[in-house]
């Protein structure tokens, strides 16, 4: 029935596709959550009249941030590929998709993380600090856990930019479904694989949103 | 317990400078509950920053227990906050902890207490503000006074010997505030904690402070023991205050004197006088007549105290006087 209906898909190469779309996908989120978090909190931190207001650190940090963030994905791809081959030994692969999509993801989520920390009742901070707290135990014991409803959606929405990042990866030679979708799909019209591979995206980017939102509900105590 | 000498407060810097506070000198004793009455941007907030070093003074000496909080380096500075408890009008409970992990909060940033330690003195103080039962909810799930007990029992978890409260019962409806200050004087007495509280409303300086201070535009204009400023103010802007809390409006009042025959009078009782048939003896004895303009039998923390506006005529008004002024009434001619 299959090869009737889907005459030009592969479901092995599927599965692979699949397997490396998670993989680029988890790597790279982990990456851009583990870069981003401490950068946006530092910008949070930096701002006027925060814990530790330093002008010109924030404004080097933004510059930063809106560089990497203005820049075309499809550029980053294609000029990173030596700091790619550096530091993971390939431009090739999931490995050597994921250091640009990390670089292209972290400053968007850093956003995320100081617009969500921007949202933490200023009087908690005042309380925080009355209490004799210093600034990390702010960090860690208030701001970040108030805010955490916040990042987690942050995480949800980069997760969600991830997916069709990864599908550009292909350019690089990256694999994974959009890869497969770009490849076979539309360039040599292969309606089937083009509407599986979708089909498997969308799924991707349902389950989650569905779970990002359960997580959020589940933390939210406002 | 706290001293200011000269403390002034600017913020911002060359032309957007604004200054919040005029040098000003304030005494406040141990165990005393201090009062620091104003208007919205009279600088109520930032000189109770002031005392915790949540703001810095741009001017002047700031001693809080022993200590000169404007030359403190930041260890010192947090050492000494967790001598001073702080309690707020919006609250500023964690939202993300329960009430045992709010109260538990400063115990765990202080260090130096185990679990159970910690478990021991949570519970004791969510026993003290009353709220044992609800240990396990979230903020969220309060009521505003019981938010406030909760901050409360939060600023109390490292044994202070002073609490700053900014507006703490602004946010309340009246029961509830009156119960939170009931709950300070309580507090206050069987503590021997000293008591900075800041507010907008003369009846919560009369019911539970022992000293008022009046601010205005960021100067201190009046301060005294609570009757006297009440009963006796001397500044416009302590006035008005007093008239708001007695809802009275100063131009009907006005209208009101402005119609009475006769000598008019303000007579003040307080403690025992306040009860004593002290009125109708004398107006008998000297043959005079009086009519009651406005009036007011009330307490001022602890002691009852009475005031009167009266408008005398016919008889001996002179005699009237002075027989009542002898008998420790306090009499003011008002025409
Ligand atoms: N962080 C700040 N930066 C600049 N101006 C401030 C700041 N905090 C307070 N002010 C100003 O100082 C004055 C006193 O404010 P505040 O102490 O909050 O008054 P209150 O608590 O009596 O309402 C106001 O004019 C206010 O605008
Ligand atoms: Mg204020």
């Amino acid at each position: 029935m299959d090869d009737a209906l889907f005459a030009n898909v592969d479901w092995q190469e599927i599965a692979q596709a699949t397997l490396d779309t998670l993989l680029m996908l988890g790597g790279s989120l982990a990456a851009s959550v583990l870069l981003g978090l401490p950068l946006g909190v530092l910008l949070f931190l930096t701002g006027r009249r925060q814990l530790l207001e330093q002008r010109a650190v924030h404004l080097a940090l933004s510059f930063l941030v809106n560089v990497l963030r203005s820049v075309p994905f499809i550029i980053l791809l294609i000029v990173m590929i030596p700091f790619t081959v550096t530091l993971v030994g390939t431009s090739l692969g999931v490995a050597g998709a994921i250091p640009p999509l990390v670089i292209g993801t972290a400053p968007f989520f850093a956003r995320l993380v100081e617009t969500a920390l921007r949202e933490v009742d200023r009087g908690i901070l005042e309380a925080c600090q009355a209490m004799g707290a210093t600034t990390r135990q702010v960090v860690t014991g208030a701001l970040l856990p108030e805010a955490l409803p916040g990042i987690v959606a942050g995480i949800t929405v980069t997760a969600i930019a991830l997916v069709s990042y990864t599908a550009m990866a292909g350019v690089i030679g990256a694999g994974g479904l959009g890869d497969l979708a770009v490849r076979f799909g539309y360039q040599r019209f292969q309606t089937d694989v083009m509407v599986v591979t979708v089909a498997l995206l969308l799924v991707l980017v349902q389950v989650l949103q569905m779970v990002g939102d359960r997580i959020v509900a589940k933390v939210s105590r406002r | 317990m706290i001293t200011f000498r000269s403390v002034s407060k600017a913020y911002g810097e060359g032309a957007a400078r604004t200054t919040a506070l005029h040098p000003l000198d304030l005494d406040i004793s141990a165990g005393e509950v201090f009062g620091i009455i104003g208007h919205s941007g009279a600088g109520k907030s930032t000189l109770i920053r002031l005392i915790n070093g949540i703001e810095r003074a741009s001017g002047g000496s700031l001693v809080v227990d022993g200590e000169d909080v404007t030359t403190l380096d930041d260890d010192r500075l947090r050492a000494l906050r967790r001598r001073i408890g702080m309690i707020f009008q919006h609250f500023n409970l964690l939202s993300s902890k329960t009430v045992a992990a709010n109260v538990a909060f400063p115990l765990r940033l202080a260090g130096g207490l185990d679990r159970a330690a910690i478990d021991a003195r949570v519970a004791a103080l969510l026993e003290r503000v009353g709220l044992s039962a609800h240990a396990g909810k979230y903020p969220s799930q309060l009521s505003g006074g019981q938010k406030q007990r909760v901050g409360i029992a939060r600023a109390l978890a490292c044994d202070p010997k002073v609490l700053l409260c900014d507006e703490a019962t602004s946010a309340l409806d009246p029961q509830t505030t009156a119960s939170v200050l009931h709950l300070l004087a309580e507090l206050n007495r069987e503590l021997g904690l000293t008591i900075v509280l800041i507010t907008h409303e003369m009846d919560v300086v009369r019911r539970v402070c022992d000293r008022v201070a009046v601010l205005d535009a960021g100067r201190l204009v009046e301060s005294g023991a609570v009757a006297d400023v009440f009963l006796h103010p001397r500044h416009a802007t302590t006035r008005r205050f007093v008239l708001e809390s007695e809802h009275v409006d100063e131009g009907e009042r006005g209208e009101d004197l402005a119609r009475a025959d006769g000598r008019i009078v303000r007579l003040t009782f307080r403690g025992e006088a306040t009860y004593a048939p002290l009125l109708g003896r004398v107006a008998r004895a000297s043959g005079v007549d009086f009519n009651i303009l406005s009036g007011r039998i009330d307490r001022i923390k602890d002691t009852p105290y009475g005031q009167l506006t009266l408008a005398f005529s016919g008889g001996d008004v002179d005699a009237a006087l002075r027989e009542l002024g002898a008998a420790d009434v306090t009499v003011e001619v008002v025409r």
